[in-house]
């Protein structure tokens, strides 16, 4: 050895000194932000004067669910996608504390939108993993903003999930609603295609070319239906904050169902007035709030519509209370009309391998259920009153099974009385091949309570074989 | 087993050969992924055939008492330091993992201490852009997606041993999906030494600017790397961050396989 070695390291310190961490506070109150997973809010900020706000933030790298049967890995700011809602008031001090969880593999920063300075505050949080970064700043401006990870490859960390909304509120505060929910949508880049099990890498090729597998709200296909649904009572405001992360794609926010009576045009100050469709740019956000009037289920969407039936984005919020017939009647009268013409459909392709098992046609069949069926039919078979039958109980279907594999290859349409409930709607024909189909029918007929047989894709073969029945879908 | 322990000069078995456990890189051009002056000449040199281990390590913290973790002043060494090992002479990991959670300064303390050194971002990065087959695999689709698909995976509980992954065409092991690796001017792409350095932060890395200095814009696995590597300071460790030694190879030696 030549003697200690650390009299030649000192030298190189100057090289690395530390982070100096501004700090300019004045006299105020102190807080720490409440944060909260989406699609919640904070609680309203009653205060009527600045404080200083410590928000704390932990960057994890995670694998959870991205759809049925698909895992990814996230990288969440709070360990969600999107990260916490962060709320404060237009003048307060804000002094941001970004922890990178010492397990990831990557280091990670944040750029908020709300931030009046370089970088939005990227250089000052840049953090290695195991350590945490500090840096403070005013919030000037009041409105809905986007915060993102900005670390290189930038995209690459908004793909997999960096992204959260930070809301300034203004000095005046805001008009009270009864309910608020945080929705944000975002796309991912798999390397299969969409539905393919597994733990799905992300795919650089399919992010260069802005062509996701899928779009969804709140990180994950089905975030925000079923039992995860958001809720409001008939007579209620709602106000819902809609940020998109992208990190390509411009959303259409439509609610199936509603009209915003006011939009805060991008998020800003700006009142816009029943309005049907909004734009939510790639790293921006908007503020819709809507009266609930009537019963029922309003189907949150991406109005870029196959996103919505094809590939995830799709929520929903469930509105209860007594129907105001006055508003919204419900079906008053329906009548055939066919017009000629009969379109002959053709199944294509050979089958895919035919399942062994009950249970594994069960379990293949659960996940066609929730690619296909499950936006009418609904999470549980109940379908919508008069509007999509029920596929649980439901003696339309246990009639005839034939009727109803017909059904799903060559689509239904017209008048049909399901548990003494009249329904006369459409279903178009569903592009499944024979294997595919008996395994979703095994499915229903034997789930939420159903017991049935198994279907095969011969049976299936048989009733393509016989051609369209008299109430097949007609174009 | 390593070689020259103590700082002897670590002279190969035979002239021109690698010496024992290293691997020859010969002479080349890097560029750069953020500097404007393009592509660098690196001489030929010798580099570690895979990352150093627990067990070399343990080595080196019995041999200099000064790099023990309960030594090491804060100075050297966050306080993340060995921060697996049992105690200052017993490893956390497999002998044969590499070793982890080593500052900058440990790691050249302990490439001195073997007769080596750090090797450069330059020689790193020339190595590292090998596949299995080519000295430069980039133009190779599946390259980019196996070292991309490395960074999307959560970390594992325990690391695996160093020649798990792959040996490249200079025949070193383990260049992506192990660890990080220190290399000895691990911060340079941001510190420029000139005034527009001032904003090197905003120019090299982050938002828009990232991909407007870059080289290679598609290249996201390097992207990765440099923004790892700014993200350091000399003292930090971290979980899943090593390194290898390098040495010249001598100038009678540089004239190629």
């Amino acid at each position: 050895m030549q003697g200690t070695p650390w009299s030649r390291l000192i030298a190189t310190i100057a090289l690395f000194g530390l982070t100096a961490t501004a700090a300019t506070g004045q006299e105020l109150p102190v807080e720490h932000a409440v944060l909260v997973a989406p699609p919640s809010v904070p609680p309203a900020i009653t205060r009527t004067e600045p404080a200083k706000v410590i928000v704390d933030v932990e960057v994890k790298e995670y694998t959870a669910r991205l759809a049925d049967g698909v895992e990814y890995v996230f990288w969440g700011f709070g360990g969600t996608v999107p990260g916490p809602f962060i709320r404060v008031r237009e003048g307060d001090q804000v002094e941001f504390h970004l922890k990178n969880h010492p397990d990831n593999k990557l280091p990670h920063n944040i750029d908020l939108h709300a931030v009046t300075g370089p970088g939005g505050g990227a250089a000052s949080s840049f953090t290695a993993p195991g350590h945490s970064s500090t840096f403070s700043f005013q919030v000037l401006n009041p409105g809905v903003y986007v915060y993102h990870c900005a670390t290189a490859p930038v995209g690459m960390h908004i793909a997999n999930g960096m992204y959260g909304l930070i809301q300034v509120v203004p000095k005046e505060g805001l008009p009270p609603v009864d309910r608020e929910y945080y929705v944000m949508q975002g796309e991912f880049y798999t390397e299969g295609r969409y539905g393919d099990e597994g733990l799905q890498p992300f795919a650089l090729e399919k992010a260069l070319a802005e062509n996701p597998d899928y779009v969804v709200f709140n990180g994950s296909v089905g975030a925000l239906v079923g039992d995860n649904s958001i809720r409001a009572d008939v007579g209620e405001v709602v106000r819902l904050y809609v940020g998109n992360g992208g990190p390509n794609l411009v959303s259409s926010f439509h609610v199936i169902g509603e009209i915003f009576d006011t939009v805060w045009a991008e998020g800003g100050s700006q009142m816009n007035r029943n309005v049907q469709t909004t734009l939510v740019p790639a790293g921006g956000a908007t503020v819709v709030e809507f009266k609930v009037e009537v019963p029922g289920t309003l189907i949150l969407v991406d109005h870029s519509i196959f996103r919505t039936f094809n590939k995830g984005s799709l929520g929903m919020l469930a509105v209860s209370g007594d129907e105001q017939p006055a508003i919204y009647s419900g079906k008053q009268d329906d009548s055939v009309y066919l017009p000629e013409g009969q379109v002959t459909l053709t199944a294509s392709t050979p089958d895919p391998p035919a399942a062994l098992t009950k249970a594994e046609r069960m379990l293949q069949g659960e996940r066609i259920y929730n690619q296909t069926c499950f936006a009418c039919h609904q999470a549980n078979g109940q379908g919508i009153p008069a509007v999509f039958p029920p596929l649980v109980q439901s003696d339309y279907l246990i009639a005839d099974i034939d009727r109803a594999i017909s059904g799903v290859i060559y689509g239904q349409q017209g008048e049909m009385m399901v548990n003494g409930q009249k329904y006369n709607g459409l279903m178009t024909p569903q592009t499944l091949k024979d294997a595919e189909i008996a395994n979703v029918m095994t499915f229903v007929l034997n789930s939420w309570g159903n017991t049935g047989d198994t279907i095969t894709p011969d049976r299936v073969a048989r009733v393509r074989k016989n051609g369209p029945l008299d109430n097949a879908f007609q174009q | 087993m390593l070689i020259g322990a103590g700082g002897a000069d670590p002279a190969g078995a035979e002239p021109g050969a690698p010496p024992p456990g290293m691997v020859r890189v010969d002479a080349g051009t890097y560029t750069p992924m953020f500097d404007v002056e393009g592509a660098q000449e690196i001489p030929a040199f010798y580099l570690d055939e895979r990352p150093v281990t627990n067990r070399e390590y343990l080595e080196f913290v019995t041999a200099v008492p000064e790099w023990r973790r309960s030594r090491v002043p804060p100075l050297f060494a966050d306080e993340g330091y060995l921060a697996g090992w049992v105690s200052d002479l017993e490893p956390g990991g497999a002998p044969n993992a590499p070793v982890v959670t080593v500052s900058w300064f440990a790691s050249r303390a302990y490439c001195e201490w073997v007769g080596k050194r750090l090797p450069t971002l330059a020689e790193w990065e020339r190595t590292a852009v090998a596949s299995e087959t080519e000295p430069d695999g980039r133009e190779l689709p599946a390259f980019h997606q196996r070292i991309l698909d490395w960074y999307g995976q959560p970390t594992p509980s325990t690391l695996a041993e160093v020649k798990s992954t792959f040996r490249n065409y200079w025949g070193a092991w383990d260049m992506h999906g192990l660890v990080w690796e220190w290399v000895a001017d691990f911060n340079t792409a941001l510190v420029t030494g000139e005034s527009r350095g001032d904003a090197g932060l905003d120019r090299g890395l982050f938002c828009g600017s990232g991909s407007v200095g870059a080289a290679d814009f598609r290249d996201y696995a390097a992207f990765m790397r440099y923004a790892f590597r700014s993200s350091l300071q000399g003292r930090y460790t971290v979980r899943n961050l090593g390194f290898r030694g390098a040495r010249d190879v001598v100038p009678e030696e540089q004239g190629g396989k």
